[in-house]
């Protein structure tokens, strides 16, 4: 008995060094996500995108020799838990550089943090303009702020007839951001902006605004939130027999699902995306696109999470290519490596430029913004 | 007017499961006074028996409502056996902490078994809506109403003209008067707790449908259901029906014409000017004191 009892330990204890000398030889990379809560959809979708940049990489043989390792946590959908994750992930994880947080109010929350402990993050979905321009030097973020997707709105207005319109937003940093961004812009091109709506991010029930909204004389409702809303939007604007057009922003829509759950409600819709796994050969990167698509199918993923989860893929891509620069893993060599990067991004190119005040400026990338239509249940692309 | 006539009829299709969460609480928090943090928790898993019983077994919908309220009388009554009857005699503040842990327990269940991405129940219902001159309403919340309404005349009927209800009122008045009477008060604790529990259950199976399901869905809903029970009085079934659909009006006129982003808030704006001038609730009984 006591033989196999000190069998055992000694089992254990070679396990557990080995488990030690193994984590060793990876390179841990934060991920700070929501994985439960309002944003668990589109938290989830991230993370398995960056879980197939991991796996592509560690196939070819890491990098510095070694391989890289994801280091997931949950934010709750909720800042503070966002900023506490923030602080494990760094304090005793020890990671050199972060990816996150999905939402702008939980990404704002983490942003001391990062100063606090001279951490980079990649940003991968945030929009808000605030998180750039603050001066915050530890962000480096590839999602287009809400101006940006404004300025890339402007050129089809005039096409669409705007007249007047109304907008329904989730009232945190993202929604109310875009909706101060997009009024500014609907005034320089002279349409008039009529009731700006908000909703908790938790509420399940939108029918006061968008009764509200049907009474309005707009012709148009400018929709910002995250997918569950959303359907739950479409669905609930039908009961009421809504018949505005609706446009929304943001990309993290998953047109697929909408078409899937709202059904005829969805036709005629329009969506502001940043990635089109619909037609990867209008995407600047066809060859990417279409191996990460054939990839995130190949593992039994929902393909309406495609438009989602390519930023968890080109965010760990970039985090890993800043890596590959510094030629080490340590916070200071590759918060300066990100400004001397290029990487082939399913959007775009993923350069990053000065935002912000000097001195202390954030990296901004900048990405490309579509926009898409719903018509008999099919996605079309307008051109902008 | 067709605007105001559209939030009424909004009104109506929430006040109904407002009532309903709030009937299942009063039971327990109001007559047995046991604060129940669970209370959101079972809502949450009476939805969630709804998606495993259409979308995972594949079963009929409306098949499937009562298998979640037997479900949420099982676990009901499982958690009055082994959490509260040991523990009766012993002060409030104990029980209570049981209770919050019991609710940290359960959804942490939720989000195991299940995980943190919202689900969607597929139901019968046409999606195209009843529309009756300027106001239209989907077919599956006309319905939720009606089963709502029928849940609590039942309810009704059971506490107020029932053996069983007498018997429950009569325990929670002196326990032991009842129990010299030859009630059995071990029974009807945990018959009461149940019902309370099949209650919230049912009214998630119901939302459950209506919105999407996830694991934190029963934390507003529970504080909804607690602010629905003070305005109506402790224990008081009729006046958590009325106050289910005053917080339903009151969030629908408050989105609808004082501003949306305080829509959730407007609720416990009433209660607190309850509070303050009418402590007992809006409908409660003048009370023998001491």
């Amino acid at each position: 008995m006591t033989r196999a009892l000190g069998l055992v330990s000694t089992i254990t204890l070679a396990v557990a060094l080995a488990g030690a000398a193994a984590q060793a030889q990876t390179i841990k990379i934060g991920v700070n996500e929501p994985l439960t809560g309002a944003f668990a959809a589109s938290g989830t979708y991230v993370v398995n995108g960056a879980k197939i940049a991991a796996d592509e990489i560690n196939a070819k043989g890491g990098i510095l020799g070694k391989k890289i390792e994801l280091v997931i946590e949950d934010n709750k959908s909720n800042p503070t838990e966002a900023a506490a994750v923030a602080e494990k992930l760094i304090t005793s994880d020890k990671v050199p550089v972060l990816m996150g947080a999905w939402g702008s109010s939980l990404t704002l929350a983490v942003m001391p943090k990062l100063m606090e402990y001279e951490t980079p993050m990649v940003v991968e979905t945030s929009s808000s303009g605030k998180i750039t321009t603050t001066g915050n030097p530890f962000i480096f973020r590839i999602s287009p702020p809400s101006a940006i997707e404004a300025a890339a709105f402007k050129g089809i207005v005039d096409k669409l007839a705007l007249k007047k319109v109304d907008f329904l937003v989730i009232n945190n940093d993202w929604g109310r951001g875009t909706a101060e961004d997009f009024s500014k812009m609907m005034k320089e091109k002279g349409i008039a902006v009529g009731l700006v709506e908000t909703m908790d991010q938790g509420a399940q029930d939108m029918s006061a605004q968008l009764s509200k909204i049907k009474g309005s004389d707009s012709e148009t409702v400018i929709v910002t939130t995250a997918v569950d809303q959303l359907t739950l939007i479409f669905k609930q604007a039908a009961a009421l027999g809504l018949k505005k057009r609706i446009i929304t922003t943001g990309g993290s829509q998953n047109p697929d699902q909408i078409i899937a759950q709202a059904g005829a409600a969805a036709n005629g819709t329009m969506h502001l995306t940043t990635f089109l796994p619909w037609f990867p050969e209008k995407t600047p990167n066809p060859e990417a696109t279409n191996y990460f698509v054939s990839e995130w199918k190949k593992r039994g993923f929902d393909f309406a999470g495609c438009t989602e989860s390519f930023r968890g893929y080109d965010g760990i891509r970039t985090v890993v290519a800043a890596i590959e620069k510094a030629g080490k893993a340590e916070p200071a060599a590759i918060k300066a490596a990100f400004w001397d990067i290029k990487v082939k991004g399913l959007n775009g190119d993923i350069v990053f430029r000065k935002s912000g005040p000097e001195g202390k400026e954030s990296g901004q990338s900048q990405p490309n913004v579509y926009l898409i239509e719903i018509n008999d249940g099919k996605i079309e692309m307008k051109t902008l | 007017m067709s605007e105001f006539l559209q939030h009424l009829v909004n009104m109506l299709v929430l006040g109904g499961t407002y009532a309903l969460l709030g009937i299942g609480l009063t039971l327990i928090f109001g007559i047995m006074n046991v604060v129940n943090f669970t209370h959101g928790v079972l809502y949450t898993f009476g939805a969630y028996v709804m998606f495993m019983v259409v979308q995972q077994l594949g079963l009929n919908f409306f098949l499937a409502l009562p298998v979640a309220v037997l479900a949420g009388w099982l676990l009901g009554a499982a958690i009055e056996l082994t959490l509260l009857r040991p523990l009766r005699g012993s002060d409030i503040d104990t029980t209570m902490l049981v209770m919050i842990g019991a609710w940290i327990a359960m959804q942490s269940g939720t989000l195991w078994i299940w995980g943190g991405v919202a689900k969607a129940v597929a139901t019968p219902f046409p999606e195209a809506p009843l529309v009756l001159g300027p106001v239209s309403v989907s077919w599956l919340r006309l319905f939720v109403l009606i089963a709502a309404a029928l849940l609590i005349l039942v309810t009704y009927l059971l506490i107020n003209r029932t053996s069983l209800g007498r018997a429950m009122r009569a325990t929670f008045q002196d326990h032991d008067t009842a129990s010299l009477m030859g009630v059995n008060v071990d029974m009807i604790y945990t018959s009461t707790f149940a019902i309370g529990s099949s209650l919230a259950a049912a009214a998630g199976a119901l939302l459950g449908p209506v919105y999407v399901i996830f694991p934190q869905m029963g934390d507003l809903a529970a504080v909804k259901a607690f602010a629905i029970v003070i305005l109506g009085g402790l224990g008081n079934i009729t006046g958590a029906v009325i106050g289910g659909f005053i917080l339903a009006l009151a969030e629908e006129l408050g989105a609808g014409y004082v501003s949306s982003g305080y829509r959730d808030a407007m609720g416990f704006l009433i209660i607190i000017a309850v509070l303050i001038f009418r402590p007992t609730g809006l409908f409660a009984r003048a009370e023998r004191v001491g």
